[in-house]
């Protein structure tokens, strides 16, 4: 069962979301290199204890939202050698995500 | 002896201590993981919290689960369109319906190849993979190299395994980093129509399920 958010959700899916461009130390369930890029959030997930707080023996509450968000490789990989219609998904959790309008840098 | 030579005699004496797979994580952090974790096997069980027979039983349960289960949740699918929209809907409940005993599917999201999409997964952050479904990773799915280049070169990584795909397929990469596992859902194959479903679910394997294959129907197969 996933242990409640505290907060409500901000993403829906067909949101255009933006990854906030950060590298802070410990450790981060993000991958470098989705950091900075522009997606379409495609389903939400669910709420689950933070891993970033897990990781150091927290007990990860309150809750993250989690979503799928969708990536066009192209956006990813400057020299993606494809068709632009190849996409990549992945998973991420709400506080590294904004709204793709707001600055993020 | 000099340092150096001490130094190789040494290592070559506590080899554990290098032991690494060059696999799922930093080189470094494998090579002490393992050695904590027998060393906390063996007090656990001198000091009666565990039995060894405990963990060797749940070895055997983790190493029982096969990619077995996850061809019969395809060949229910091919066969029956209303399981299908279901289990695309919500795993969970779809694969309990199903009744197949102890099989977790929680956080599984199920993804469909189509005429137009082909799925493929990766966890480029360590090796999650869908367990209960598919049981052990193979090496491969393991491997740095598949992992860092099936998300940013995924149709050079697909053919290599001997899946081409045409340029009007969408090729979907789905990086397996949090908390949900994928399964995909291949296209069932021309030539299998009157199947039985334990025939069909026989043609789908491991590799077809993380989507860098598809199944194919072998030369001269007969419909079981």
């Amino acid at each position: 069962m996933s242990p409640a958010a505290v907060s409500p959700r901000r993403f829906a899916p067909g949101d255009r979301v933006t990854v906030v461009y950060t590298h802070p130390p410990g450790h981060r369930r993000i991958p470098s290199y989705i950091r900075g890029k522009l997606g379409l959030v495609e389903r939400y997930c669910g709420a689950f204890p933070n891993p970033e707080e897990l990781a150091y023996g927290f007990d990860g509450l309150p809750a993250r939202h989690l979503y799928r968000v969708r990536f066009q490789q192209t956006a990813i990989w400057p020299a993606y050698n494809g068709p632009a219609h190849d996409t990549l998904d992945l998973e991420i959790y709400e506080h590294w995500l904004r709204p793709a309008e707001e600055d993020v840098s | 002896m000099n340092d150096k030579a001490h130094q190789r005699a040494e290592a070559h004496a506590h080899a554990i201590l290098r032991w690494s797979d060059d696999s799922a994580h930093d080189i470094d952090e494998t090579a002490r993981y393992p050695l904590m974790t027998e060393a906390i096997r063996q007090i656990l069980v001198e000091k009666g919290f565990i039995s060894a027979d405990t963990v060797r039983r749940l070895i055997e349960q983790m190493e029982a689960r096969s990619d077995v289960t996850g061809g019969t949740i395809v060949a229910r699918a091919w066969v029956d369109p209303a399981f299908k929209a279901r289990l695309l809907a919500n795993a969970k409940e779809a694969i309990a319906d199903l009744g197949i005993p102890e099989v977790d599917a929680t956080h599984l999201i199920v993804v469909e190849n189509t005429e137009t999409v082909h799925n493929v997964v990766v966890c480029t952050l360590c090796s999650c993979y869908p367990r209960t479904v598919l049981g052990m990773p193979p090496e491969w799915y393991k491997s740095k190299a598949y992992r860092s280049r099936v998300v940013r070169e995924p149709r050079a990584v697909l053919k290599e395994f001997g899946t081409e795909l045409a340029d009007t397929v969408t090729v979907r990469v789905h990086d397996s980093n949090a908390d949900m596992r994928y399964l995909v859902l291949p296209m069932r194959p021309p030539g299998t129509e009157g199947w039985s479903e334990d025939a069909l679910a026989h043609l789908v394997t491991r590799d077809c399920m993380v989507g860098v294959t598809v199944p194919r129907v072998p030369a001269q197969a007969h419909a079981g």
